[in-house]
């Protein structure tokens, strides 16, 4: 076997092997399923308790209007009894809506007040039904006026009824003319998520490929081991088989987060629920949710996914081991480690902001730089971006990749065995001259 | 000659680490590489082993140009080494040995050899660092001799070991000589020099400043000092020739320590003494290594 083989094969199966590895592994995908389940079944719980609201309603008009649902209790009293409600605010009482006039001439003239901040579906609650009844008002005072048809009057009545149904369906154009559905929305939330993975795996195992550099450079394995072999190959090793282990713990991650996901929807998906999950999320057309991710070509995402994920981890990589074989100790690094981690930190929040705007000239740029183009393009393509983009993001990146690690390899096969002094930036420029 | 090296030149940013040096290691002997720290010792070795390029100058082994895979021919046990505390001690001299070239399966059958050896076979399945740093260093040393080469270096192989495995190592090194094995020792202990070395090389500040046989390293070196033990009661003679450094009893004896001067011959100088006093045993005293070492080294510094 080859040398180099032997030490990816080592990286690897050390790694794999670790307890910790193993566990945070298979543990990882139960806790995603749990963090994005329980806050959706928490939501679908109320605390049980009733909240009472005071109506103050000075016109009589509103006030009988407001059904009581299993969540808050609608009160009418009178004006007489306002200063005894306050009082008892914030604890027999959650709060107190006040209509101090006729909303049709004055639409400003109610308030809710209450010690908390009072929750999105009161106030939804409120201002339906008062839009309603305005709405009516104002209907019925066109009719009375003498001047109109009445039988035009039916037919506006009818027409606000009926609401005009619109839904916005966003479609694609693809390359070859076909049309597409599409979902913005799927496609932010897709893109964030490889995003935020590509941003945890450069971090987490650009550090690891760090500390092992430094591993073997403390307890001087490293002299040991460039008596036999390339330091480059060394280095090629590490980043190999580290990255191998990423691929590994992210293949698995995948695997077992949707085959978890199905099960458990299997699970719960009992036909009460269902309807009380759907009617919650009306403007959520599930059909379309689906149809939307259909829509999606996953294959091409993940080998763009997959091809993005190598090139900024072996770019990040190659950095983070070549400052490390410049110095002694983990406290050294950090001179050195700092700017590199603003920098995958900014590329992480372009890629954020990139979101809302997926093709402005943040999103542009920095998707064809190649410290920032992994983790913003991943944002980038679920939106469906030309290809010449793509691909010139990819060679730009691997081009960058090949410089920087002939670069780094030059100075790792130095660094390694130099100890003491912190080197300079310029002196470690010199490195490369050495033969 | 087994390696040669010609005018080699490592020049660092601010100082020159080796400038023309040049040794010359005959086959199947022990080559002592000596000199202070920061001398130039290591750097020199790195060249040999191929970790680092001369800037100018050659490397030659067999009488030909060293090549990549000489890697494989040489074992090196560098002076600051480690091993990867968390793995096994079978699996990591496993995986030192298959680097340095060999397959598993002799790898293996070598390394129960080796281990039965040193009598370390339970330590096979521990992790290493439960061991002592001796017990490290004899891992070390097995995984530097393991694949059989023709060329071993040894750079302060004996730091860390107790007496008895200092003794074991030495012995060990010995009989890979008899085998036919080349090496080179770089130590600062020159007891050990003088036992197992056969040349040696002082480097001193990037250059060498003596290379040669040891035993003729040493009488080149002779200060010229005599040992006499008398049968006498005292002794007492004024020679322009002679200096008494010290004159001690002992029992029925006197010894005495004589320099030699002005460039008398050693029979002159034994019929002068010869002539007046009942002579029991004299000798000519020979520098240690120790001597020569801090002698040339200091000499070097004026």
């Amino acid at each position: 076997m080859s040398s180099l083989s032997l030490i990816i094969q080592r990286e690897y199966l050390t790694r794999v092997r670790k307890k910790s590895f193993i566990i945070l592994t298979l543990l990882m995908p139960f806790l995603m399923v749990a963090l994005s389940l329980v806050p959706l079944w928490l939501s679908t719980l109320n605390d049980g308790s009733v909240k009472n609201v005071a109506v103050i309603d000075n016109t009589g008009i509103y006030a009988p209007l407001l059904e009581s649902t299993d969540q808050f209790e609608f009160q009418i009293i009178d004006e007489a009894d306002q200063q005894e409600s306050e009082s008892k605010l914030g604890k027999d009482l959650f709060a107190i809506l006040q209509i101090t006039n006729d909303l049709n001439k004055d639409p400003r003239a109610v308030s809710l007040t209450s010690e908390k901040q009072a929750p999105i579906e009161l106030q939804s609650v409120i201002e339906r039904t008062l839009n309603e009844k305005v709405t009516e008002q104002r209907l019925d005072e066109l009719t009375q006026s003498s001047n109109v048809d009445s039988e035009a009057i039916v037919q506006v009545r009818s027409i606000i009824e009926d609401k005009s149904g619109i839904t916005l369906r966003t479609l694609r154009m693809g390359d070859d003319g076909s049309v597409k559905e599409s979902s913005t929305e799927i496609a932010s939330i897709i893109g964030m998520l490889f995003t935020i993975l590509i941003y945890m795996f450069i971090l987490l195992y650009g550090n690891m490929v760090m500390q092992a550099v430094l591993e073997e450079k403390k307890s001087r394995v490293v002299e040991v081991m460039v008596s036999s072999v390339k330091p480059v190959n060394l280095l090629i090793g590490k980043i190999v088989g580290i990255g191998l282990v990423g691929l590994t713990q992210l293949a698995i991650w995948i695997l077992m987060t949707s085959v978890l996901f199905a099960g458990v929807s299997l699970f719960i998906a009992n036909p009460e629920q269902a309807v009380a999950m759907s009617s919650e999320m009306s403007d959520f057309n599930v059909e379309g949710i689906m149809n939307s991710v259909m829509s999606i070509n996953w294959l091409q995402l993940i080998v763009y996914f997959v091809l993005f994920f190598i090139g900024g981890y072996v770019l990040y990589a190659s950095i983070f081991a070549m400052f490390a074989s410049a110095v002694d100790s983990e406290e050294d690094t950090s001179q050195y480690m700092t700017p590199v981690t603003l920098l995958i930190m900014f590329a992480f929040f372009a890629g954020f902001y990139s979101v809302s705007n997926p093709d402005g000239p943040l999103a542009f740029w920095t998707s064809l730089i190649p410290f920032t183009s992994p983790i913003v393009m991943m944002v980038r393509i679920p939106f469906g971006i030309p290809f010449w983009e793509i691909l010139l993001s990819l060679v730009v990146l691997y081009g960058t990749f090949l410089l920087i690690s002939i670069f780094a390899a030059k100075i790792y096969r130095v660094g390694i065995l130099m100890y003491g002094k912190k080197p300079s930036f310029r002196e470690m420029m010199k490195w490369v001259t050495y033969k | 000659m087994y390696l040669e090296t010609h005018d080699v030149v490592k020049q660092y940013a601010n100082h020159l680490a080796l400038n023309k040096v040049s040794i010359g290691v005959p086959k199947g002997t022990v080559f002592g590489l000596l000199g202070p720290n920061g001398a130039g010792k290591t750097t020199l070795i790195r060249i040999i082993t191929r970790i680092t390029a001369p800037d100018s100058g050659e490397v030659l082994i067999n009488g030909r140009h060293s090549v990549r895979d000489d890697i494989y021919n040489i074992g090196y046990m560098p002076e600051e080494r480690g091993l990867y505390k968390k793995m096994k001690v079978g699996e990591q001299a496993m995986y030192l040995a298959q680097l340095r070239g060999m397959s598993k399966k002799q790898a293996h059958h070598e390394l129960m050899v080796w281990f039965k050896r040193f009598d370390i076979m339970d330590w096979y399945n521990r992790k290493v660092e439960e061991l002592s740093k001796g017990m490290q260093q004899k891992v070390q040393f097995i995984s530097t001799v393991i694949h059989n080469p023709d060329l071993l270096i040894f750079d302060e192989p004996f730091s860390g070991f107790d007496p008895v495995n200092t003794d074991i190592v030495k012995n060990e090194m010995l009989r890979l000589k008899d085998e036919g094995k080349t090496i080179i020792l770089s130590t600062h202990n020159m007891e050990s020099v003088e036992e197992l070395c056969d040349n040696i090389a002082l480097i001193n500040k990037s250059q060498v400043v003596l290379q040669g046989n040891v035993f003729n390293i040493r009488k080149d070196n002779r200060p010229n000092i005599f040992r006499f033990r008398l049968l006498a009661d005292d002794f007492d003679m004024e020679h322009p020739s002679i200096e008494l450094l010290s004159k001690e009893p002992y029992h029925e004896f006197i010894d005495l320590r004589i320099k030699k001067l002005n460039g008398i011959s050693n029979n002159d100088l034994a019929k002068l003494i010869f002539d007046k006093y009942e002579v029991v045993s004299y000798d000519e005293e020979l520098p240690t290594m120790n001597d020569v070492f801090i002698k040339t080294v200091t000499k070097d510094k004026k």
